[in-house]
């Protein structure tokens, strides 16, 4: 064994993990751009730090990270089978406005409705993710395109019935009537409700069945190689139906538990502006799917963002740059990965 | 139905193609050296914005499209390098370049203008729109293109010169040769890495000018995320014509004609939530036509298609 084989050997257990490294280059990165806007980078980041990990601080972030742990699920059971579902923002909205619309009109007590309205917001949705498998599997439009596609009609016509027929006419403001208190989700203290421990409850699922189940096994097979997944008798449509449907359901339960937990009522926008969904996905994509990494990745994300909030009002930088360093991760590990390999 | 069919309709149709028009020509171009190119909607915006910088700081529309190119090209670079010699996955690279894209236009808006959310300001020089009276009369043509900005001309002869480039020229050639083998290309002595970079960039130089239309064209304002799914649709028409400018410019038709029907139909008094989807509902409606025609014209091949197997938009694990 000359040096040059021996290197190649042990070359790859010297590599650093390339997701520390990612952040670290983020974090460079980001602070170059900090520090040319005319602001200090390590007081930003400082900020960002306390902001989200300090024992007051954390019940914030926590409370943030539900729905964004919740949208990283949405892509990761997608991303595992590798179909993308860019269609969460649509598929969030209509659990959403299902969740807002449906206590107002069900009678019986207030446990009931929450429940009927959390599992009808995820019908719903699901239903509609499927439309994009539908779209792939039947009409050749690729998931990625079909679930995109779908979602600005959600989007459009969801605005459109809470700003006219659902219109809660006594505010100004784009929004539904406010939904009776029996309904609404649980407290368990402070910001904190249920709907956090049934997010959490959804992902030891998505970890227990992408580890110990068939379905789970098979989902993974048809990531890795879509057509040994076929040639090994998965029923690749079925399959991907299913998945979608999984997805776009975890997509509705989150709007729901937004809307029963924390707005009371469907405020036109208000489930999108804080990109959720983009924010999932990129926190899947870290992990490529996977789900226990994707959590962490989520719950990573979650931190830095809630922190971004602080690092707005101590340090007036604006917390948009969070998006930006979060996309430098995902772009450093994307491109990246070539590096290593390069030549072989 | 006949009201509908109005000289304004025409005008709002061509102004509509023209952003799309000149991103699916980027699109294009990068499907040819095998490069698939999802970040289009990341880099007219950051066409928009520095365009918009540009002409706030040169005083002069010309600046601002300069500087949007500039601005699109730069960005372009990740895509141009991370997909090409560091084999990143261009769909991951897409995606991430997007949210980069949105985040990056929105924290520089707040540090260089001190504004969020929109942008206009009478230092922001627009490109104008020419008016060509003679041209006016002329029903259709001259209805879509008597009063355009310079850009909604050139998107139409850039059409025209992608097309001879792609398939009348020998540069052309081992474009279409790199997308079609890269390996056998570079066998043939084609600097495939050297293309690649190269048609990456002057892609990006297009979706620079798509962003300017944008920003300085019928209005002179900058709004965060204004590329508002653009991007996305110029990618859906690359893919209906198979990377072919000039099938692809008939997709941006039908799109453009459905943006200006939902603009007509919201001035007939129609809320601009509903109207506003349908340039998505043409799209997939295009979509789904389009695979229908594709799978009666080869039928015998359809059997040995495994469903769901679109091999360019799955992503590989990062």
């Amino acid at each position: 064994m000359n040096g040059r084989a021996r290197w190649a050997t042990f070359a790859p257990h010297l590599r650093p993990p390339p997701v520390a490294l990612a952040i670290l280059f983020s974090a460079l990165a980001g602070g170059a751009l900090v520090l040319v806007s005319g602001y200090n980078p390590l007081l930003a980041f400082a900020e960002i730090v306390k902001g989200s990990l300090s024992f007051d601080s954390l019940p914030d972030t926590l409370n943030w990270a539900t729905p964004l742990v919740g949208m990283t699920l949405v892509a990761a059971v997608s991303l595992r089978g590798g179909m993308v579902n860019l269609g969460g923002d649509g598929q969030l909205v209509i659990g959403g406005l299902i969740a807002a619309l449906l206590p107002l009109v069900m009678p019986g007590p207030g446990g009931l409705v929450s429940v009927s309205a959390l599992s009808t917001a995820a019908l719903g949705a699901g239903l509609y993710a499927t439309l994009a498998a539908w779209g792939e599997t039947r009409h050749g439009i690729p998931m990625l395109i079909s679930s995109l596609l779908l979602s600005y009609p959600a989007v459009g016509v969801t605005s459109y019935l809470a700003r006219f027929p659902f219109r809660d006419v006594t505010t100004g403001l784009p929004q539904t009537a406010m939904i009776p208190a029996a309904a609404r989700l649980y407290v368990l203290s402070g910001a904190l409700n249920v709907g956090s421990l049934l997010i959490a409850a959804i992902a030891v699922t998505v970890i227990f069945v992408d580890r110990r189940t068939v379905a789970g096994y098979e989902l993974r097979m048809r990531g890795n190689n879509l057509r040994f997944a076929g040639y090994g008798g998965v029923n690749l449509e079925r399959q991907a139906i299913g998945t979608m449907f999984i997805s776009g359901a975890i997509a509705g339960l989150v709007g729901a538990i937004v809307v029963l937990g924390s707005q009371f009522r469907f405020i036109d926008g208000a489930l999108l502006t804080p990109a959720y969904t983009w924010s999932g996905l990129m926190a899947a994509l870290l992990a490529s799917g996977e789900p226990a990494g994707a959590i962490l990745a989520g719950l990573f994300f979650a931190a830095l963002q809630t922190g971004g909030f602080a690092m707005q009002r101590e340090t007036s930088v604006p917390r948009v740059l969070t998006l930006v360093l979060q996309a430098i991760v995902i772009l450093f590990l994307a491109i990246r990965q070539g590096v290593g390999t390069r030549g072989r | 139905m006949t009201s509908l069919f109005t000289p304004f309709l025409f005008q709002s149709a061509v102004q509509a193609i023209t952003p799309i028009l000149l991103a699916s020509l980027a699109g294009c171009l990068c499907g040819r050296v095998g490069v698939f190119n999802l970040a289009l909607e990341g880099q007219m915006l950051v066409g928009a914005f520095s365009g918009v910088v540009g002409s706030y700081f040169t005083h002069s529309a010309l600046g601002g499209v300069a500087a949007a190119m500039a601005g699109a090209v730069a960005f372009s670079l990740v895509l141009a390098y991370g997909a090409t010699a560091f084999r990143g996955d261009p769909v991951v690279v897409g995606i991430g370049m997007n949210l980069l894209a949105s985040g990056l236009t929105a924290y520089l808006l707040r540090v260089v203008f001190g504004v969020s959310g929109t942008f206009s300001d009478p230092g922001v020089v627009g490109l104008g729109r020419i008016a060509i009276p003679a041209l006016q009369g002329v029903p259709v043509l001259g209805w879509g293109f008597g009063r355009q900005s310079a850009l909604a001309w050139a998107a139409w002869a850039l059409t025209a010169v992608v097309s001879v480039v792609m398939f009348k020229t020998s540069a052309g050639l081992r474009l279409r040769g790199i997308g079609d083998d890269p390996d056998a290309a570079g066998t043939l002595g084609v600097d495939v890495a050297r293309y690649r970079v190269i048609a990456v960039l002057v892609a990006g130089a297009l979706t620079g000018l798509a962003g300017a239309q944008l920003s300085l064209g019928a209005v002179s304002v900058f709004a965060e995320d204004m590329s508002a799914g653009r991007g996305w649709i110029a990618v859906v028409a690359v893919m209906l014509g198979r990377n072919n400018p000039l099938y692809a410019a008939a997709a941006c038709v039908l799109f453009g004609f459905a943006d200006a029907l939902s603009i007509n139909l919201q001035s007939q008094g129609l809320p601009n939530q509903l109207t506003d989807v349908s340039p998505y509902l043409a799209t997939l409606a295009a979509l789904v036509i389009g695979h229908r025609r594709r799978t009666r014209t080869s039928r015998r091949n359809v059997s040995a298609a495994t469903p769901g197997d679109t091999a360019t938009t799955r992503p590989r694990a990062l």
